[in-house]
């Protein structure tokens, strides 16, 4: 199976009562499996952006389609089931052991119930927790970065061919946070699984990403690779985000960027 | 405690009829407390006039509305279910709406995000969460309402008051005494089944 393409053209949102758009005019398109990155400060529009491919938050105009699929022509919840959804908060419910968590989605699209077990369990130790130990567990008796861990099974637990993942490791100590990012490079590239990813963190991004859209004050400013993203910053603005001219800090993230490949 | 355990059969009629006319209220008021409060909590605006009304109407002096409620409905049962029905509704739609609105928004972003519907995100995520301080309200209505429920003594209504209202016409402390202890005895038990349960349903 592989990733669904997303393609955002003059994407546009505005809150009312704002000064000015959350969203303007933003057009790129992810390919078929790849990792795109949405990188700027807070409050850049880069979460509401995210959140327009699964129709959390409404176009006012231009249009977003997967797979070709204006989103705005397909009922909201059926869109929401086939696309994965991963947040900083986790938000995973509180009254449900983490077994019930993965299964959430599966168990909505009526998956049976022997399939759903064998998937929680293959879905656990995809995200490197030991079944027999964490699948009847309650979320309270989680650390932070197993919490997420469960919060990734649950978002691709049934097999979403795009995911959205909003600072999902913004929340865990750093340590931590360099194996979860390792493991969803793995993870996403097993799946081929079309993944757009909100951050603010730069190094973040150049670790994860094949390519990166850098927003700031809700337009992009530019989309490149990493690799292109260090080498021809397009605006003042990307040149001190990448810190343009630093022989030392470029060389140091195309070794980091080889030890994750 | 002559009169007691001399009349325990008596007694028991009457608490049954006591639990049965603080079912009924609280069964009724539930029918429309929980409604009302998942539609107040989605409009914190509406949420503060409802409950202001509530407890508005939580104050007046339950002699006083009984006094109303018997021009309107006559003696007996009608009157006093009436006022448990007025009484319960406060505490049980304030616990409500606090109870969904302590959900945990980031639950409930992930609801909407991997795809439940409106439905779905109320009965799977918010009011499985809001339960437990939703059936916190259900033991204070209960509580309160087996103490008002004793008023039914005096309007001609059924009820462990019975006992305390005849007592005090018939100047026989002891029926006084009786009822108010099978009275007392009533809410400290609800008080602490109502207990287990919260802390059953509770995470």
């Amino acid at each position: 199976m592989s990733g669904a393409s997303i393609q955002f053209d003059g994407a546009t949102v505005r809150y009312p009562g704002a000064g000015h758009a959350a969203v303007e005019n933003v057009s790129f398109e992810a390919a078929p499996g790849e990792l795109v990155v949405l990188l700027g400060p807070s409050g850049c529009g880069k979460s509401t952006l995210l959140r327009t491919v699964n129709r959390l938050v409404e176009l006012q105009g231009g249009s977003v389609a997967v797979d070709g699929h204006d989103v705005a022509g397909v009922d909201a919840v059926e869109l929401r089931r086939s696309i994965g959804y991963a947040i900083q908060a986790v938000g995973l419910f509180a009254h449900m052991s983490v077994a019930e968590n993965i299964a959430v989605v599966p168990s909505l699209l009526g998956w049976p119930p022997q399939e759903i077990a064998a998937r929680v369990d293959e879905l656990l130790a995809t995200v490197g927790l030991d079944p027999a130990r964490y699948r009847s567990r309650r979320p309270r008796a989680l650390s932070g970065g197993e919490a997420q861990r469960v919060g990734v099974a649950r978002a691709i637990a049934a097999r979403p061919r795009a995911l959205l993942m909003d600072e999902p490791f913004g929340a865990v100590d750093a340590l931590v946070r360099s194996t979860l990012q390792r493991e969803l490079v793995r993870i996403v590239r097993e799946l081929r699984t079309t993944t757009l990813f909100v951050t603010h963190d730069f190094d973040e991004a150049l670790k994860l990403a094949d390519r990166i859209v850098v927003m700031r004050a809700g337009s992009v400013e530019q989309v490149a690779t990493p690799d292109e993203l260090l080498a021809r910053p397009a605006t003042a603005y990307v040149r001190e985000l990448v810190h343009a001219g630093d022989a030392v800090y470029r060389s140091y993230y195309v070794h980091v960027r080889e030890t994750l490949r | 405690m002559s009169y007691a355990f001399a009349h325990l059969g008596r007694i028991a009629v009457l608490a049954a009829a006591h639990v049965e006319v603080v079912a009924a209220a609280l069964a009724v008021a539930m029918a429309i407390a929980v409604p009302l409060g998942i539609y107040a909590a989605r409009r914190p605006h509406l949420a503060g006039w409802v409950l202001g009304i509530l407890g508005a109407l939580y104050t007046i002096p339950s002699l006083a509305l009984l006094a109303v409620l018997v021009q309107l409905f006559g003696l007996g049962f009608a009157p006093i279910f009436v006022a448990l029905v007025a009484y319960a509704q406060f505490m049980l739609a304030r616990n409500v709406v606090a109870g969904i609105n302590g959900v945990d928004p980031a639950q409930v972003d992930a609801a909407r995000g991997l795809g439940m519907s409106a439905r779905q995100i109320l009965t799977r995520v918010e009011f499985p969460q809001a339960l437990p301080v939703v059936i916190g309200g259900v033991r204070i209505a209960a509580i309160a309402a087996i103490a008002i429920a004793t008023l039914g003594g005096y309007v001609g209504g059924s009820g462990l008051g019975v006992l305390i209202f005849n007592g005090l016409t018939l100047h026989q402390p002891e029926m006084i005494v009786a009822g108010s202890l099978a009275a007392s005895a009533l809410a400290v038990t609800v008080d602490g089944l109502l207990r287990i349960v919260e802390r059953q349903v509770r995470t």
